[in-house]
């Protein structure tokens, strides 16, 4: 029988330790550069960022940031199925820890950059609900001396109306439309400029060490863990169904316990709401997006581009497949899955162990015949990811 | 006397359990040995395949390049292949995460493949279908990260 002893190492197979090691933070490679965003690391971008993020002023209700989603102190998540701006959105709000290292953003990857994410709920009709013109005017009328020092100067907004824009009322679309093409791609600038100023901010929101990492490192090293590194024979045990018998690690793999692809889970929908086909609706929506890598406001040439060329397109393994949400803080931001499909960690086993059929598309997920016991120690393990 | 056979009973029943766990364990990783030779020939025999990285190590999560060459059975430079790429993880019965492309036939047999990605670590197929005046033909690579 498998003996558990305080330390765990000798428990463990070298191939074990070596998933092990995979998964913990110190296998994090260094923050990945963004070519396409020639201000992501700079300074006085991510603090105008940060400024943004935070300001209701970047709705034309003043009543919606990033932050009235994305909450600081709530792994920058809300806690809600479905999330609310001026209205309630068909999605959840993802949390942001560490999606700097993400090559593809929202639940179907619809955008390729984080600048490029940032310009979305901004034009979302049930998030920010603003307009283009809108954000570059509210940028000249309160930011423009910060702005200018970062990304020069702002174009002349005299001609430019109040609101107009792509998506926004049948008016605004019409302002946006009666505007000459170089007024259209000056304010374009100035709000591509304001992703990119976000972006750097988001940059610095980052995974924390949990005591899962303090006791991979333990383990890597052959030493006993200390006391705040120490796992409970049920979390070892969690442990090794995770990354063995339940297979969990073949998606959520990686130091962020994500592979940033997309995969069809057999989620149910939700009644009520549209249709939501996932990944195969986001190829082409992140292939049509003029912010995208290729498009004229990203700051690098084709070859920064390889994600958006090479990505997989017309595969009926796209159907309903969405992006595997890193399980680190998972343990604390109840309800889980992309529209907020299920409430608690028991019932998300319990989803793995059923694996149910998806009502489009085909599940990757074969059914798990999981004790009670074991449902339970994947349970402690995933606390384990969570301070 | 009865306690004894009840403690007799309860070690069976310990030792069955124990066994029970045994077999029920995963197999452990005891793979069948792999052949993960970069150099092979395609199924019919038509052509000799080698691939090698372009540039760098591959690392887990991260695009690259491969450089495929081709010579034909006698050992010819195949300069005017059409090459698809494909791939997967058997064990895991999915695909790459990308789909890679020959971008560039750089003469004399050999190609670069790009946009090759593996998310993660274990066993991965990449496969070749290869189309040439001699013939259409299938070599699959097996590569462990
Ligand atoms: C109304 C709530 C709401 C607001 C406001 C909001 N978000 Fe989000 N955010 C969401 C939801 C919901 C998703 C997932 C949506 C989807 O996949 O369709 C998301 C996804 C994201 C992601 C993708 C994370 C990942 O891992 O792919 C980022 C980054 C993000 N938001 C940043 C921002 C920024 C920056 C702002 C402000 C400009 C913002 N959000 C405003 C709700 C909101
Ligand atoms: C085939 C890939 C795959 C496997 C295997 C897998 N997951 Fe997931 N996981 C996903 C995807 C994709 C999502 C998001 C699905 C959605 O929203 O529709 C997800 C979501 C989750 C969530 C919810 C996170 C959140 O913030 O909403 C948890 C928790 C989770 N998985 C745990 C596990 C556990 C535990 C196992 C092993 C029993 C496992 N996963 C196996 C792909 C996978």
């Amino acid at each position: 029988m498998l003996v558990l002893t305080g330390c765990g190492g000798e428990s463990f197979t070298d191939d074990e330790k070596a998933i092990i090691a995979s998964l913990s933070l110190s296998a994090l490679p260094p923050l990945p550069p963004d070519p396409t965003n020639r201000y992501a690391d700079d300074p006085a971008a991510a603090a105008l960022g940060a400024t943004l993020f935070f300001d209701s002023r970047m709705s034309p209700s003043g009543t919606v940031s990033c932050s009235t989603c994305h909450l600081i102190d709530r792994q920058f998540q809300d806690d809600l199925p479905l999330a609310k701006g001026v209205a309630t959105g068909n999605r959840r709000t993802m949390p942001l820890a560490g999606v700097a290292w993400s090559p593809w953003l929202f639940w179907d990857g619809r955008r390729d950059s984080l600048w490029a994410q940032a310009l979305t709920p901004l034009e979302d009709l049930r998030e920010h609900a603003g307009t283009r013109a809108f954000y570059a005017h509210f940028i000249a009328d309160s930011f423009a001396e910060r702005y200018e020092r970062i990304f020069g100067a702002l174009p002349d907004l005299s001609g430019v109306p109040g609101h107009a824009g792509p998506f926004g009322t049948a008016a605004e679309q019409a302002a946006w439309a009666g505007l000459p093409a170089e007024r259209q791609d000056e304010v374009n600038r100035v709000f591509a400029n304001i992703g990119k100023a976000i972006a750097a901010f988001e940059r610095s929101i980052v995974p924390e060490e949990t005591r899962f990492d303090r006791f991979a490192a333990a383990l890597t090293a052959g030493r006993e863990p200390d006391d705040d590194a120490t796992l409970t024979p049920e979390e070892i045990a969690g442990l090794k169904l995770f990354i063995g018998k339940a297979t969990c690690s073949t998606c959520h793999t990686g130091p962020r316990l994500t592979d940033d692809s997309f995969h069809n889970t057999g989620v149910p929908p939700v009644d009520g709401l549209p249709e939501d086909l996932g990944r195969e609706t986001g190829v082409d929506q992140v292939a049509a997006d003029p912010f995208n890598c290729f498009g004229k406001y990203a700051d690098s040439g084709p070859e920064a581009c390889g994600e958006l060329r090479f990505m997989v397109k017309d595969d009926p393994r796209l159907t309903r497949a969405f992006k595997p949400p890193s399980l680190r803080g998972a343990a604390s931001r109840s309800p889980y899955m992309h529209s907020g499909q299920i409430e608690t960690l028991e019932a998300v086993v319990d989803h793995y162990a059923r694996a149910p059929a998806s009502v489009s598309g085909e599940t990757e997920l074969h059914p798990l015949t999981l004790s009670e016991r074991e449902r339970q120690q994947l349970i402690a393990f995933l606390k384990t990811l969570t301070n | 006397m009865r306690s004894v056979a009840l403690y007799a009973i309860a070690l069976v029943a310990l030792l069955a359990v124990a066994f029970v766990a045994y077999l029920a364990k995963p197999p452990v990783t005891q793979k069948p040995e792999l052949n993960t030779s970069r150099e092979r020939t395609t199924d019919k025999g038509l052509y000799a395949v080698s691939i090698a990285p372009d540039g760098a190590e591959v690392k887990q999560g991260e695009l690259h390049s491969w450089i495929v060459s081709v010579k034909t059975a006698e050992g010819k430079p195949v300069s005017d292949a059409v090459i698809t790429v494909d791939g997967g993880m058997p064990e895991h019965n999915h695909g790459l995460p990308t789909a890679p492309e020959v971008t560039e036939n750089l003469g004399d047999g050999r190609y670069r493949v790009e946009g090759v990605k593996f998310s993660m670590s274990g066993w991965w197929e990449l496969r070749f279908d290869i189309s040439s005046p001699a013939g259409q033909d299938k070599v699959t690579f097996n590569l462990v990260l």
